[in-house]
């Protein structure tokens, strides 16, 4: 246990009780809590009616501070204005602790809900031992406790050293969806005030008292190595006071960023490129593109895709491409590193918490309780931040210089030294049967590893990465010849994880080429969708809903043509209606109608945020996101080259969200699929061009 | 090195920096003022916005030494409690997620309200279009200046 919770649970009076928060893989397919021993989250009642929920989760953007607060107080019943949440330092021993794939609530709905619970029995508990009274006359409400015989009351904090004496009870029943007061409501979201004052604490925003501030100046090709370098010039800049040579390339040391950055620019290093110097665009897409003429490893088979192609009464095929994306959070990479003889700390706005304490232990040779990574709040992650590079290097810095150290990316390291979702190809063949229904579907992918962070590729044909072909190999569509090849392939980058993963464009390639069969069988693009998910009800119903509430097939504004897509994804269905205009070659999406069903919805407010979120963000790479290779350098640098929707290119959102008591799903990731396909279906309405590649931007849309 | 005296959200400041050291690094590096944020360098993305003599301007692209005497204002001297009515209308709409842009907008929104008391939605995206949001709070965004606009006719600017 290291100083941060043992100050947690030691230093104030009060009731703590522990509970476990299960990680990826953990949670049972209803999302009901797992039995264990462990414990690696706490709620504090303190003595003073605070509420403090404890756990390792990263904040950002996605609202999860509030919703699992929500979760918590739901059944604690305590004063919603007093909860305040901490992140802990963590703990090998919890095993992975990261936030990715959507989470967060899925995994925190059975325990935390049931933390609540056990809190508040306690409290009343010794509320009744103070009273001298049986239990069940005593109620807990707004953090209040009440004698039901006389209307005597206590707050949490009077009773909560007493109920710290008792031990935890088990076996609680927890309300029932009939009971709710937080849970479905709106509440205002928890971290808003201090994002509006500038308090909030990023991790680019931590100053430790003897800080010095780094930048780094690395190879641009990846996987190159110093060869040699002068720092002559560097040195020669007010404020810089080093440069030091480390794994990954030289870090210039200053008084401050700008010094920092000026110095890294100034350094004048001979690199040793390797062999991804030999990459460059054009070349990988030629070669992902023949390698999905090739059988690869079996990603699906269902009945029999070859033959059924033979016997199809019509056939059609397409090849889609997709690009390398950069995920350009807001807040640049940076970390903050303090190794000392007999302990480290590290500072990070990041995803990957265990990662970076497994990095710590490893190059520092200290015990895990000598190690302390503080979660800070996150400027963007969107799976940049669940890669541990930019605190290894930090670590690594920090134990040459001795003194905390603050290593921060230019927006030009971001996008030019970065781990990328990978570019892609797949190639169709869908044929129809005898009155144009899909008969069969085959899809041959070729896709650089996306699970698997900072991977450089892995053998051809060597087994199927699943993450990469998500949204294909796992449609839902009752097509009875379905099959699906896999070929691992590089294009001289890392790859990782993007906002939604492998159906950020597997769902582009997917949607759009089911809706290239529906044209060619001769039926509506929500008809074929209708017939093929009549077994699927959660994701036939968004698709009727987003359908009904856009108002499809019916008239629509002089010019505007709808396009549909759906998606499965993290646990929720999702469909929208993209509806855009194509004007002298311009387009313009002028309005998103979006039906989501994620079970159980925590709080309304932030469904609504995240999709509306999801949707710029989507919409931001269909139209203009693209990372490019010569020479294995990628050639953006800065947001003048990799541009995203700006507001006036936003478009209107509604949101439409499917009453439900099921399991929550996951929500982070889930409106972001399904915006691409959707709009380029539309697109296809509007002009019967048809978008096979991305991004949209520079295609002639006559 | 060089003495730059300016004004700092209504206060005499000096501070002691390289005169070409840019506004948002002797903001949060010199002096310890981190609601002002970094993210491009280039003046493309609006988050690292102040204002200077009343004008929303790029701190990553303004060097020190043209504030020499200026009356400069970071999202920590917009008002003393949050109270600001773009702040509160931020507030009411709950308009941050990640929140780390959200500084630069809510300065760009306020200078814009300066100016243009009730701005249309067209006035609102001409201004507020260089201000990037990688969350795509922009909806949000657009409906709390609206807001804004209301609190600010009821109240005034303090």
């Amino acid at each position: 246990m290291n100083a941060t919770r043992r100050g947690f649970l030691k230093t104030t009076a009060g009731l703590v009780v522990g509970f476990y928060l299960p990680g990826r893989g953990e949670v049972a397919a209803q999302g009901t809590a797992v039995t264990t021993q462990r414990v690696n989250a706490w709620v504090r009642i303190g003595t003073d009616d605070s509420v403090t929920l404890m756990i390792h989760k990263s904040e950002m953007g996605q609202g999860t501070v509030t919703s699992l607060s929500q979760l918590l107080a739901e059944e604690l019943e305590c004063d919603w204005k007093k909860i305040r949440t901490e992140f802990p330092g963590i703990d090998p021993a919890f095993g992975l602790q990261g936030v990715f794939g959507s989470q967060s609530i899925r995994t925190g709905w059975g325990p935390l809900r049931n933390a609540g619970a056990q809190a508040r029995e306690m409290l009343l508990q010794a509320a009744a031992q103070r009273w001298g009274i049986g239990k069940s006359l005593c109620r807990a409400s707004d953090g209040v406790i009440s004698n039901t015989a006389n209307g005597e009351k206590l707050t949490f904090g009077k009773v909560a050293d007493a109920a710290s004496k008792l031990t935890p009870p088990t076996g609680l029943t927890l309300k029932n969806p009939g009971q709710y007061k937080l849970i479905g409501k709106s509440m205002k979201r928890l971290d808003t005030p201090d994002k509006v004052t500038g308090r909030t604490k990023f991790g680019i925003d931590v100053r430790v008292p003897g800080m010095v501030y780094a930048a780094i100046a690395r190879c641009p090709v990846a996987g190159g190595k110093v060869a040699s370098f002068d720092a002559t010039k560097a040195k020669a800049i007010a404020g810089v006071r080093d440069a030091v040579q480390i794994s990954n390339g030289i870090a210039v040391i200053a008084d401050n960023t700008w010094a920092a950055f000026a110095g890294a620019k100034a350094l004048e290093i001979k690199w040793d490129e390797g062999p991804n110097a030999a990459f460059n665009t054009p070349a990988i897409r030629k070669a992902f593109t023949e390698q999905t003429l090739l059988p690869g490893a079996s990603a699906r088979r269902q009945g029999n895709g070859a033959a059924a192609l033979d016997t199809a009464g019509k056939k059609i095929d397409a090849v889609y491409e997709a690009p390398f994306l950069a995920h350009a959070p807001m807040e640049p990479l940076n970390c903050v590193a303090h190794v000392r003889p007999d302990g480290c700390d590290v500072w990070a706005s990041t995803q990957m918490q265990t990662g970076i304490s497994g990095i710590a232990l490893q190059l520092t040779g200290l015990r895990p309780d000598q190690i302390t990574i503080h979660t800070q709040y996150l400027g963007g992650g969107f799976g940049r931040r669940a890669g541990t590079d930019y605190a290894r290097e930090a670590i690594e810095l920090a134990k040459i210089v001795k003194v905390p150290v603050k290593v921060t990316w230019s927006r030009e390291h971001d996008l030019q030294n970065g781990i990328y979702r990978p570019a892609s190809v797949t190639r169709f063949a869908g044929g129809l049967d005898a009155e144009g229904w899909p008969l069969v579907l085959t899809a041959n992918i070729a896709c650089p590893p996306m699970g698997g962070s900072g991977s450089f590729g892995g053998g051809r044909g060597g087994g199927v990465d699943s993450t990469s072909v998500e949204g294909i190999a796992d449609l839902r569509y009752a097509i009875p010849h379905m099959q699906v090849d896999y070929h691992s392939v590089t294009g001289g980058v890392p790859t990782t994880y993007w906002r939604a993963v492998g159906y950020t464009q597997n769902t582009f390639f997917g949607e759009s080429f089911l809706d290239e069969m529906a044209v060619a069988g001769g039926k509506d693009p929500v008809d074929v969708r209708r017939r093929l998910l009549a077994d699927v009800p959660r994701l036939l119903g968004v698709l009727n809903l987003a359908a009904e509430k856009a108002g499809w097939g019916k008239p629509l504004p002089a010019g505007h043509h709808q396009g549909i897509a759906v998606v499965n994804n993290i646990g929720s269905y999702t469909a929208q209606v993209a509806e855009v205009s194509v004007t002298g070659g311009k387009l313009k999406v002028h309005r998103v109608v979006c039906a989501t069903d994620c079970g159980q919805v925590i709080n309304p407010a932030i469904v609504e945020q995240q999709i509306r979120s999801a949707i710029v963000f989507g919409l931001s790479a269909a139209l203009k996101g693209e990372i490019t290779i010569d020479g294995g350098r990628v050639q953006q640098s800065n947001f003048h080259q990799y541009d995203v929707v700006r507001m006036d290119e936003a478009p209107a959102v509604e949101v439409h969200i499917v009453p439900s008591t099921e399991a929550p799903g996951g929500m982070g990731e889930a409106g972001v699929p399904t915006i691409a396909p959707a709009v380029c279906n539309a697109i296809f309405r509007a002009t019967g061009k048809r978008i096979r590649r991305l991004p949209i931007q520079g295609q002639e849309l006559a | 090195m060089a003495t730059i005296r300016f004004t700092l959200n209504g206060k005499p400041q000096a501070v002691d920096v390289s005169p070409d050291l840019p506004l948002l690094w002797v903001l949060r590096d010199a002096l310890g003022l981190t609601g002002t944020k970094f993210g491009c360098g280039m003046a493309i993305c609006g988050a690292c916005t102040v204002h200077v003599n009343g004008t929303a301007v790029r701190s990553c692209s303004m060097q020190a030494a043209a504030i020499a005497d200026k009356n400069v204002v970071t999202i920590e001297g917009l008002s003393a409690d949050g109270s600001h009515p773009v702040q509160k209308a931020w507030i009411e709409k709950d308009v941050p997620q990640c929140g780390y842009c959200q500084s630069g907008q809510i300065m760009g929104a306020a200078a814009l309200l300066a100016k243009n008391a009730r701005p249309s939605d067209a006035d609102i995206d001409e201004v507020m279009k260089f201000y990037i949001c990688r969350c795509g709070t922009y909806q949000d965004i657009r409906s709390a200046i609206h807001r804004a606009a209301e609190l600010q006719a009821n109240g005034g600017v303090k």
